[in-house]
């Protein structure tokens, strides 16, 4: 039978799976950070339960780590507490720690790849709903809640339904100018934030192939903003060449023999997906977000829409909340609306080539005045590979802040937020009301519009920025 | 885990779509390190004032809906982040259940361990059923997981979809950690495969 990469890797995962119980799942590897974890080693703990495989498990701190100098203590005490208790449990279970002094230390879903602890073929979970980021490498990867982390803590498996697959087909050339953050925000423009729902992604196509793993990471990790439980890309050549030699990956005659099983993941000619998308490169346009959720995006080119041309009441209503707490007009042109920060961060576009972008922009450039802008990498080693290539100081020139490894003013859990009533560029994957600071109006973008978008203190068309 | 066999109780509509768990329970609540202090921070931006007094505007507020045990919701409820923190406050504040049209795939399962029922029923139903609960002062519902059915109190009854499964663990109270470990043998089989 003629299989897709998702049920081929779902099935070599299989512990037990009889008709009438729900399958059990193995997990190959768990990523676990300092919020959603607490509760669930607690759990172990008054079950006197064991952590089942420490030596499949790793632990950072990225959500709420202050990203200024790490020299200085945290004044946060909550905070501080919520990393001090990851610690020690990560010392009572026997769990390696990235932690905040770590040169590996940073946000989960980048250090992963970096480290080659993500690899194709694996299972891999983490109670964050970005985890479908590891998924570009081949993987099947998603977010748990925190019984579910405690049930991996103590079993190493989950309990899983199968999920539907959903082929979304991407083929051209992308256009200059147009980003893999475009694709996945074009995307889910195209099928809303749940269209995905109960659905395992795989992206295919010449235009995702063309992209590099960085890039591929960047579609799949927002694979979760349209409601689907995973998103991946069938490993190739590139995959290979980008784990070759990280820490984690298999060296020498294991790597090639790796590989060889790698070969077979790809989903087989003639295998059937539930659902299938086809999107042309060619006719995405640099997107920016709107609105309160991720789907609520459209082309730089367009206009905020008007609740009026929407098809159904509730749609309507959303709008209409939507406009009011963006604070816009229906009809205003994308870019006459000016910000008044600038994010480039996040799981999304922290990596090297997201700064590469944005630097290449921001070269010889002033942020512009009344716009104030950071950059914070997605790891230390990001950060060390940046300042290797003089990109930091290009930053520094302009006028952005250059700042330590973290989740940073994605979700503002640590003092990086925006001020009510402030408006936002950000590289990062959600939009939510509040969602970077409460009060907060968020507009997704790429790393290059962002920081076109910083230098001009309105969004541009990065296509004809000069 | 607490199980969930039958329930009555009142029911308060929240007409909006896409309900994020970013607004189920805004980020400044997850640094706690225990599982509950969560219920009064539930909806916390919509629920409070600039100035931390009630939002008389906001519908929780209403002293109608005092004592809440059923939220009605539109499509795709509990979007966004995969934090349990959005169950706990809901069930914390002390909703049973939420019916909605369809629900984000991650939140409904983090509903299941924690003994909230996630509902899921047409569009039309959810849109009369809210309908209902606004017009009508006390309006109440009866939610029997083993019938798979809402009830109407003029006897008018909803049937739902659960998978045999989350039934199970529901009404059994079952703890799912236990389940799976009696299967270690198959586990360490597939370790050692
Ligand atoms: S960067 Fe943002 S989305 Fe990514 S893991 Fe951190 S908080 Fe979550």
């Amino acid at each position: 039978m003629k299989k897709t990469m998702y049920e081929k890797i779902w099935e070599a995962h299989l512990v037990r799976a009889s008709a009438d119980e729900v399958p059990i799942l193995y997990i190959d590897t768990h990523l676990v950070h300092e919020v959603t974890s607490p509760q669930a080693f607690e759990g172990l703990r008054l079950n006197n339960r064991k952590v089942r495989r420490p030596d499949l498990t790793f632990a950072t701190m990225d959500h709420n780590v202050p990203t200024t100098d790490r020299s200085l203590p945290i004044t946060d005490l909550i905070a501080a507490k919520q990393m001090e208790t990851l610690a020690q449990n990560c010392a009572e279970f026997d769990i390696p720690l990235y932690d905040i002094d770590s040169p590996e230390q940073g946000i989960v879903h980048v250090i992963g790849p970096e480290l080659g602890i993500t690899q194709p073929g694996t299972t891999i979970v983490c109670g964050d709903s970005h985890t479908s980021t590891h998924g570009a490498l081949g993987a099947l990867a998603f977010g748990i809640g925190t019984s579910e982390i405690e049930h991996v803590l103590a079993t190493q498996c989950l309990l899983q339904q199968k999920s539907e697959t959903f082929e979304i087909r991407i083929d051209g050339t992308l256009p200059y100018g147009v980003t893999a953050k475009d694709i996945i925000l074009s995307i889910i423009g195209h099928i809303g934030i749940d269209g995905g729902n109960g659905a395992v992604v795989e992206y295919t196509g010449s235009a995702i192939r063309a992209l590099s793993i960085e890039e591929r990471m960047t579609v799949c990790n927002m694979s979760i903003e349209a409601g689907a439980r995973a998103g991946m890309i069938a490993p190739d050549d590139a995959t290979y060449e980008y784990i070759a030699g990280r820490r984690f990956a298999p060296k020498g005659e294991d790597f090639d023999a790796a590989v060889e099983r790698w070969k077979e993941l790809p989903t087989d000619d003639g295998a059937t997906y539930d659902r299938t998308l086809q999107l042309d490169a060619a006719d995405i346009a640099p997107q920016v977000t709107w609105g309160t959720n991720p789907g609520m995006v459209t082309d730089v080119t367009s206009r905020v829409p008007d609740p009026a041309d929407m098809a159904t009441t509730d749609e309507k209503r959303a709008t209409e909340h939507a406009l009011e707490y963006m604070d816009l007009q229906p009809g205003t042109p994308i870019t006459d609306i000016p910000v008044d920060r600038v994010f480039i961060g996040s799981c999304t576009n922290s990596r090297i080539s997201d700064l590469r972008a944005a630097a290449e922009v921001a070269n010889g450039r002033k942020v512009a005045e009344n716009v104030s802008a950071m950059v914070v990498p997605g790891s230390q080693a990001v950060k060390r590979q940046a300042e290797a290539e003089g990109l930091d100081e290009i930053f520094r020139a302009a006028g952005f802040e250059w700042r330590e490894a973290g989740c940073s003013m994605c979700l503002g859990m640590n003092p990086d937020t925006l001020m009510p009533g402030q408006r936002c560029a950000s590289t990062s994957n959600r939009n939510f009301e509040g969602r970077q600071g409460k009060g907060g109006r968020t507009h997704l973008v790429s790393p290059q519009m962002a920081a076109a978008t910083a230098v001009t203190g309105h969004f541009v068309d990065i296509r004809k920025f000069q | 885990m607490e199980a969930f066999k039958e329930h009555v109780g009142l029911v308060v509509p929240l007409d909006r779509i896409n309900v994020d768990t970013d607004q189920i329970i805004p980020k400044q609540f997850l640094k706690r390190i225990e599982r509950t202090g969560f219920g009064e921070f539930l909806f916390n931006d919509w629920r409070y004032l600039e100035n931390g007094d009630p939002n008389p505007e906001f519908v929780l507020n209403h002293p109608r809906y005092s004592g809440v045990s059923i939220l009605i919701a539109g499509v795709n409820f509990g979007c966004g982040s995969s934090r349990e923190h959005a169950p706990w406050a809901l069930q914390q504040y002390g909703f049973k259940a939420i019916l909605a049209p369809s629900f984000a795939d991650i939140f409904r399962n983090n509903c299941y361990k924690n003994g909230i029922l996630p509902i899921a029923l047409p569009a039309d139903v959810i849109t009369s059923l809210s309908q209902a609960a606004h017009d009508t002062e006390g309006y109440q519902l009866m939610i029997d997981l083993e019938a798979q059915s809402v009830i109407c109190s003029d006897g008018t009854a909803h049937t739902f979809e659960i998978g045999d499964f989350e039934k199970y663990c529901l009404l059994n109270g079952l703890d799912e950690i236990g389940w799976t470990l009696q299967y270690e043998a198959d586990i360490a089989a597939y370790e050692n495969r």
